[in-house]
């Protein structure tokens, strides 16, 4: 193998796993705003995919991109990812808190399911 | 006068990024036209508005931004793992918690990278911003460290020129 062959193996790696790491991030964000409680909790959740999900698939996309025009550019998206999210997400949360919505402050542990189906009564 | 002039150099090159080839390759004059009159109407606007200072064209800080960016990717990694180390257990245990953070001192500038680094780092979420403090949400105990607030506070400042200084 020459040495182009192996830099560009490499580049496929990295930018493989990349992306795949950022998809894990991205997943987990989903199944977070699926399993927590309230509306403050879950927003949390989507922060996470928000932050390093989407850099970490912008980064690994950047791997990929050739020349170096659309490398900064993906770049540029990712700065405007970095700068406009929070925004967005103190946006959402201020307007929660403004509408009066109250979070769920208490101390939140669910039943394991293995007990939760043993008790009556419970949903 | 230097400022205008970092104004005209960094839109000159954010053009040549989003539009290189078309305007370097001489075959589409009136795309390079465009990107002139822009740039001019662009800087004249802004001098007329009288908005070119240190804070609309952030050269002088460039730098203390650019590690701050670099200490603040490292804490959202962080973050991040900690947040999906909560969210991935097999039994969600966790402890919202709404707490204040004091920002005293600060100019406007300053108050905004603060709430948004923090709103940016996984697990703490800024709700409100009342009087020298901010209402911020976290997602469970662990995120609550007054010490971590108050240094991701000071290293914002070194970054924004946020803390007031005596005449300011």
């Amino acid at each position: 193998m020459s040495a182009a062959e192996i830099f560009q193996h490499a580049r496929d790696a990295f930018s493989i796993g990349a992306m795949a790491v950022g998809l894990v991030f991205v997943i987990a964000g989903a199944i977070g705003v699926m399993r927590l409680p309230d509306f403050y909790t879950r927003m949390h959740a989507a922060g996470v995919t928000d932050t390093l999900g989407a850099e970490l698939i912008i980064v690994g996309l950047m791997a990929q991109a050739g020349d170096w025009q659309t490398a900064a550019k993906l770049a540029l998206v990712g700065l405007l990812l970095f700068l406009t999210s929070p925004t967005a997400t103190h946006a959402i949360a201020n307007a929660a808190h403004r509408a009066g919505q109250k979070p769920d402050l208490s101390h939140f542990k669910p039943k394991h399911p293995a007990d939760a189906g043993s008790s009556e009564g419970q949903k | 006068m230097f400022y205008g002039i970092s104004l005209t150099a960094i839109l000159v090159a954010l053009w040549l990024t989003l539009s290189g080839p078309f305007t370097l390759s001489g075959n589409y004059p009136i795309v390079m036209g465009l990107g002139v009159i822009s740039i001019i109407v662009t800087v004249a606007l802004t001098y007329r508005m009288r908005i070119v200072d240190r804070e609309t064209v952030p050269v002088g800080p460039a730098v203390p931004l650019f590690a701050y960016w670099g200490w603040l990717g490292g804490e959202i990694v962080k973050a991040n793992l900690a947040v999906l180390r909560l969210i991935m257990k097999p039994e969600i245990e966790v402890e919202p918690r709404l707490v204040r953070v004091s920002a005293e001192h600060r100019s406007e500038l300053g108050l905004c990278v603060f709430a948004n680094s923090i709103t940016l780092t996984p697990g703490t979420v800024t709700v409100d911003v009342e009087g020298d403090g901010f209402l911020v949400h976290a997602l469970d105990n662990s995120f609550t460290d007054p010490a971590g607030f108050a240094e991701m506070g000071a290293r914002s400042d070194t970054a924004s020129d946020g803390k007031k200084t005596g005449a300011g």
